[in-house]
């Protein structure tokens, strides 16, 4: 089992290794010169060529990505053209309010999104079924942004219950965490409901049946576990999906997060900010789906057989 | 002799397409869909007839700043004295212009990468999953920042930053179809016949694929569309004065509490567009095969 | 003098989609008695299945009703039984073994989960180590190692499937078995095996069974007594000698016999039985078989043939109506 996990985690190296390719391959179009950049428009050619030396940047390509990556692995992502400060740091202090976001956003969307998925299967085509279809419909069609402006509309312009902007307390995570949540929670009823519906109608269902099982016993004990399997898949795909929706959900709120300075750093250029920022957030979406792998493995009886007896 | 072969063929792919076209009528909610998606591309085609873009769109006209909704400005006028409707109207096209071009490029790319991958196998497919593996690996909306942060925000870098993370869906998609085509009996059997290697993607491979890359780019036009009116809301889309659904909900974000209208006339149409779409994509597929609908 | 177990009077059995009204049963009067096996043979679409779902109450939900009729079992009319009843007779009075031990099994539940759930329903009074133990009974009377009761259905082979799908209908020793076609999945050989096994069991438990099938060999094998269904009616019926010994025959009888391919003699074709089985939907006034049959007369067409009993060898025709001859 230890091997499966070790083996999952090597194989996820390459797939992170390009990904930190590619951003630093697009990274590499953008225009301006770095030290320029940092010296301001009256330093000497002498000055920047010195300060370009200093950082490398008349390396080629190739050994210029050879070395980010040497020092990223070590933690060091370099420092912001604009404050001069450790690029890492910077993303540590806002990573904080950015996984707490997200993470409150799933665990919304499971919360809400998964037993409505279930009722629905249950009760197909009553008018709970159709009300939350017609709910994930209009969800998915809304841009996220959309429903946030709404939200605060609502609970900060008119009913003055929670705050728009900051991330002091657990109210202003609120209505951010709604509204991440919105599109996720609506494709996890969606998809709930067509894997129940789909197990429900399986043989192995009516074997239950024909045993003298209660609705209740085949729902629980029967259908629900095979229904889950596909979903704790798609909940891990959600939360990458919720990580890039956090970006804009932090500029909805002005909320200080890992999107907000992403946003800010593209407007002004700071190359490492947000190379840092989009390998970060790509390196943790990785970990979290390589996680739910794992975890599959650990809920379907079939393979876990599978691969203890190997 | 030969002709009456063809014809019955003919007769039997008119049938399937017949029949397809049946069961997405009866689809009423797919139908409203339509309808709605006609009309938006309606507004987004005959634009310039409707409304004229300098004068009521771009043209600001401060003393006549906020005005509700009235017979004159059907949604009222902005920050800006602009006529929001008419903003509106060309707001359709941008929208449209670009969901449509984005899954375009994609499609295409995504169909050539998945079907080299598909046919050829081995270290080939290997070779292009892996790199699907990278780009399905970063969330659709950091890719397009990373690209519009090198390169810029004008239209064609938007185009490829958003076609980019679509490409590895559909190659997905191609690649699929053909392996489950390839591993039938009937292809060891054309191929035994002397069938020539574009023959058999074209008559076995491609009618298979066909119906889930339909499916697949009505989805991804409404997901692109999220996309950009995303990216304008942040300021990393389409830039000011073009009127963009998601920039104009920006501009009017500090006037949420007076004048709500600004930011909730252009959500909703972002929402109808998009959801005329789902709706569309989803009859599609059940039209397509019912035996996946309950 | 056998006691009877379970008796069906003038059953209807309607599928109403939104669409059509489908006639899947349409008066079927049988009995079986205690430690009989019925057989029950007909083409697919029959109606035998319906039959079989209707005993047990597990119709299609909103789709099949029972229109009219009685199904009597233990002193109880199971057509107008509720759920709750129903349920105490599931698994423990009448168990039901299905036709395709691929998908017949929960593929996340143990082999042993599933056979215990079965006693855990019904067998309250037994503790764990008792319910295990009996587990274990079982599946070295279905031929199986009992250290497999910790096994995923996946680990087992399509006959090995049906064997576990058997020991989990007979874990509590029902009254009635219904088994819809439970070797027409398997193997030929694999078939000989589960019939064999099914039949020591049955003698043991002393279990009645009515067993669906389109396979003649299979009947002869194994029943008692034999009801040829078509068209949601039985047509003819008797005991197994009757069926394939007696000279009379209802002509639906006579080709499926002659259907048979037969390895002795030498022919150039084989003999199908002309026609379709009708639209369900849309049944024929008159006899249901006689746009395919040989000797349909002039009042077949009209007037539906009444059940003709002779020595206890009941067919549905006219030619053998007393008046005819």
């Amino acid at each position: 089992m230890l091997r499966y996990i070790g083996r999952r985690i090597l194989m996820m190296i390459p797939v992170l290794l390009g990904v930190s390719f590619i951003i630093f391959t697009i990274m590499e179009f953008t225009p301006g010169d770095p030290a320029m950049l940092m010296l301001g428009e009256n330093a000497t050619a002498s000055e920047v060529n010195e300060l370009r030396e200093e950082m490398g940047l008349n390396e080629n390509f190739l050994v210029r990505y050879y070395k980010y990556i040497k020092d990223a692995v070590k933690g060091d992502f370099g420092i912001s053209y604009r404050n001069k400060v450790s690029v890492s740091k910077e993303i540590t202090s806002r990573l904080n309010n950015t996984l707490k976001l997200t993470t409150l956003g799933v665990l919304i969307s499971v919360v809400i999104g998964v037993p409505v998925g279930i009722i629905s299967a249950v009760k197909q085509y009553s008018i709970i079924d159709y009300t939350s279809l017609i709910t994930a419909l209009i969800l998915t069609s809304l841009p996220a942004f959309f429903v946030g402006l709404m939200l605060i509309l609502l609970f900060s312009l008119h009913l003055n219950w929670l705050p728009p902007t900051g991330a002091d307390s657990w109210k202003n995570f609120v209505m951010p965490a709604i509204t991440l949540a919105a599109a996720s929670m609506a494709t996890l009823i969606r998809m709930t409901r067509s894997t129940m519906l789909e197990v429900i109608r399986q043989d192995y269902i009516r074997t239950a049946r024909a045993k003298g099982a209660t609705e209740n016993r085949v729902i629980y004990k029967h259908a629900l576990r095979n229904a889950l399997l596909p979903v704790v898949t798609l909940i891990g795909l959600n939360f990458g999906t919720q990580l890039g929706g956090a970006i804009v959900t932090e500029t909805v709120f002005t909320m200080p997060g890992l999107g907000s300075l992403m946003i800010a750093a593209v407007r002004t250029k700071d190359t490492p900010i947000v190379m840092a920022a989009v390998i970060t957030i790509a390196v943790i979406a990785g970990f979290i789906n390589l996680f739910v792998d794992i975890l599959y493995t650990f809920i379907d009886p079939r393979l876990k057989s599978d691969l203890v007896k190997n | 002799m030969i002709t009456e072969k063809k014809n019955k063929k003919m007769i039997k792919k008119k049938n399937r397409f017949l029949s397809i076209v049946f069961r997405f009528k009866k689809n009423k909610l797919a139908l409203f869909g339509l309808i709605i998606f006609a009309i938006m591309v309606f507004m987004a085609i005959f634009a310039d007839f409707i409304v004229d873009y300098e004068i009521d769109a771009i043209k600001q006209n401060m003393q006549n700043r906020f005005n509700p909704p009235s017979k004159e400005h059907f949604f009222g006028t902005d920050n800006f004295g602009r006529d929001v409707f008419a903003r509106i109207v060309f707001g359709a096209r941008i929208s449209l212009f670009v969901g449509i071009i984005t899954v375009g490029i994609s499609l295409f790319f995504g169909v050539l990468i998945g079907a080299t991958a598909g046919y050829f196998g081995g270290k080939v497919d290997n070779f292009w999953m892996r790199i699907m593996d990278v780009f399905l690996a970063i969330p659709q909306m950091l890719m397009a920042i990373a690209v519009v942060a090198a390169l810029g925000t004008d239209m064609f870098n938007l185009l490829i930053a958003l076609s980019v993370s679509q490409i590895p869906r559909f190659a997905r998609i191609v690649r699929s179809s053909i392996l489950t085509v390839k591993g039938q009996d009937y292809i060891e059997a054309a191929r035994a016949c002397g069938t020539s290697n574009s023959r058999i993607i074209s008559k076995h491979i491609l009618p298979n694929a066909i119906g889930p890359i339909i499916v697949q780019a009505t989805l991804n036009v409404a997901i692109t569309i999220l996309v950009i009116s995303a990216l304008s809301f942040v300021g990393l889309g389409v830039q000011p004065p073009t009127p963009e659904w998601g920039s104009m909900m920006a501009d009017s974000k500090s006037q949420l509490r007076y004048h709500p209208y600004l930011v909730i006339i252009p959500g909703i149409f972002v929402g109808l567009t998009v959801m005329s779409l789902n709706v569309i994509g989803d009859g599609l597929r059940d039209a397509l095969d019912p035996r996946l609908k309950n | 003098m056998s006691e009877k177990l379970i008796e069906i009077k003038n059953l209807k059995v309607i599928y109403d989609t939104d669409e059509e009204k489908v006639q899947a049963v349409n008066g079927i009067n049988l009995t079986v008695n205690k430690g009989e096996t019925l057989g029950l043979v007909g083409e697919t679409g029959a109606g035998k299945t319906t039959l079989a779902l209707s005993i047990m109450g597990l119709l299609p939900d909103k789709i099949g009703f029972i229109k009219e009729g009685e199904i009597l079992f233990n002193g109880i009319d199971l057509t107008k039984a509720k759920e709750g009843d129903l349920r105490l007779i599931r698994g423990e009075h009448i168990s039901m073994i299905f036709q395709d031990p691929m998908t017949s099994l929960n593929p996340i539940l143990t082999v042993g989960e599933q056979i215990s759930e079965v006693l855990e329903l019904h067998r309250k009074e037994l503790n764990k180590e008792q319910i295990d133990k009996r587990v274990e009974e079982i599946l070295k009377l279905v031929g199986l190692a009992p250290e497999r009761k910790d096994d995923f259905p996946h680990e087992f082979s399509g006959g090995m499937k049906q064997r576990v799908v058997i020991a989990i209908a007979l874990a509590c020793e029902p009254d009635l078995l219904l088994a819809d076609e439970p070797t027409t999945a398997l193997d030929v050989t694999i078939q000989a095996q589960v019939l064999e096994m099914m039949k020591t069991l049955k003698s043991t438990f002393n279990t009645s069974m009515i067993l669906i099938t389109h396979d003649l060999g299979v009947v002869a094998q194994t029943c008692d007594r034999v009801g040829i269904v078509y068209a949601g009616e039985i047509v003819e019926f008797g005991t197994v000698e009757d069926i394939f010994e007696s000279k009379y025959h209802h002509p639906y009888t006579v080709g499926l016999f002659g259907s048979i391919p037969d390895l002795t003699t030498k022919t150039k074709r084989l003999k199908p039985i002309e026609g379709l089985m009708p639209d369900p939907t849309d049944l024929p006034e008159g006899c249901n078989f006689y746009p395919r049959c040989s000797k349909c007369m002039e009042k077949c067409k009209t007037i539906a043939p009444k059940d003709i009993v002779r020595n206890g060898h009941l067919i549905k025709c006219h030619l053998f109506d007393d008046r005819n001859a």
